[in-house]
């Protein structure tokens, strides 16, 4: 079976996206869904999973099909995966200095969920055939890489409302078109997620509420987290269409749904009035309603910061992932613990059910 | 090798009549897979039992076989209650 993307090509999913930094783009003879009609691919697919495409039907985890499309989707739901993981270093960050217990009470709940998406994505991509542990070294190594927008610190408490409103907001325009993802355990673990995340988002937008019609102070740290959370959330859309060399391949593949750009353009469009409602600014002032294309207009987005920061250029890089292996390694007694209980117990345990 | 294997969760909701399979997690034995489903697959009231299986117990039939093995035999139309006729005018059959 022919295999369409390179292991050695690095790419970084933006919740549930996936994309590469311009040099890690795949040379031009492996470049892949450039070619004008659908899936270029399709000698090589096997009959009954075009069927199932064609149908728009779901993959099931026994059927089969191209090693390209297994190892595309090991990789986004793994990345996926360990983005959720990651994703609860900022806002854990928090936790303990939350204004108040009803505020620090709803962050440990999301914190929790986060952990919760994390395993259930885990589970989905191990019914592609891997391990987990295996997932989480290629993590730990830097193998495979999480979303780029948690490399940013959370500096005030008005933070984990713009992570909340604008991070989680940008990861469910991402998120529900992965609902109809043609591979179905996939498609069924985001269904939980974005129920989870619509709570996510709506209490980020109430801190920043809360925030926005406070004293000064309060406004204006909100209007400082907007500020620099704004553009980061932008670029988790991934790079425009035209540079994005895996989405035609995952759009053939029914994977991905809607392009870059086009889920970018949704989001702002749905953005810029909550901005309003809640009082505080864009930092972009080519925002404007325009008539014409039923579209906000905005500032293209420049995505030198963005690659940078998947190169391991960012803020908190080093710190994210140091926390990380840090917990693994620190936690490896434990596990043992766990299995050599487990183990002890396996055998009286199976006599008392009989 | 992950050191904890693979669970599969089915969970009966408040409402509802069977188990439905929900998802899979790993554990080190039965009764953490019990609680970390529990955390899991019902922080929101989703259910109200829980059944976790090995997932090495499963044996699942082969999507190959999909046509013959789950082809209703054609000559058995008898199984299906419109098989049979009924006379013009009874009633509650």
């Amino acid at each position: 079976m022919r295999e369409f993307v390179t292991s050695a090509v690095t790419v970084v999913t933006v919740y549930g996206n996936d994309f590469t930094t311009p040099e890690q783009q795949p040379s031009e003879p492996q470049r892949i869904g450039q070619q004008p009609t659908g899936p270029a691919p399709g000698g090589d697919e096997p009959a009954a999973f075009r069927a199932l495409l064609a149908g728009d039907d779901r993959v099931e985890p026994r059927d089969e099909m191209p090693e390209g499309y297994r190892r595309t989707l090991v990789r986004q739901i793994a990345q996926h995966a360990h983005s959720e993981i990651m994703g609860m270093q900022p806002e854990g960050n928090w936790i303990s200095r939350a204004p108040s217990l009803r505020r620090k009470a709803i962050l440990m709940a999301k914190v929790q969920d986060e952990a919760g998406h994390g395993l259930y994505l885990y589970a989905a991509a191990e019914t592609l055939g891997v391990d987990r542990a295996d997932l989480l070294d290629q993590l730990h190594s830097g193998r495979q890489k999480y979303s780029s927008i948690f490399n940013y610190p959370t500096l005030t408490w008005a933070d984990v409302g713009a992570i909340g409103w604008l991070v989680d907001g940008a990861a469910i325009v991402n998120q529900v078109p992965l609902c109809r993802c043609s591979y179905g355990p996939y498609a069924r673990a985001m269904v939980r997620v974005c129920k989870e995340e619509s709570f996510h988002q709506r209490q980020g937008f109430e801190i920043l509420h809360t925030l926005s019609h406070g004293s000064d102070a309060q406004k204006s740290m909100a209007q400082d987290a907007v500020n620099r959370y704004w553009w980061p959330s932008l670029m988790m859309f991934g790079p425009p269409d035209d540079d994005s060399p895996n989405s035609a391949q995952s759009m053939a593949w029914g994977i991905k749904r809607f392009s870059n750009d086009d889920l970018r353009q949704r989001f702002i469009d749905m953005t810029v009035p909550q901005a309003e409602a809640l009082g505080l600014s864009l930092p972009d002032d080519a925002i404007a309603w325009n008539e014409e294309r039923g579209h906000y207009d905005f500032t293209p987005v420049d995505f030198t910061e963005l690659f940078e920061v998947i190169r391991g250029n960012g803020p908190c890089n080093e710190q994210r992932l140091s926390h990380r292996v840090r917990a693994h390694e620190d936690g490896a007694w434990v596990r043992e613990a766990a299995a050599a209980y487990a183990a002890k117990h396996a055998a009286p345990a199976k006599e008392s059910v009989a | 090798m992950s050191p904890e294997p693979l669970w599969e969760v089915f969970i009966r909701s408040r409402r509802g009549l069977s188990h439905v399979h929900v998802g899979s997690l790993h554990a080190a034995d039965a009764e953490m897979a019990l609680r970390n489903a529990r955390d899991l697959y019902t922080r929101r009231r989703e259910g109200v039992s829980i059944w976790v299986v090995p997932a090495a117990a499963i044996e699942a039939s082969s999507p190959d076989e999909k046509d013959s093995f789950f082809d209703p035999a054609v000559d058995k139309v008898y199984r299906h209650p419109t098989f049979y006729d009924v006379p013009e005018g009874v009633e509650h059959l």
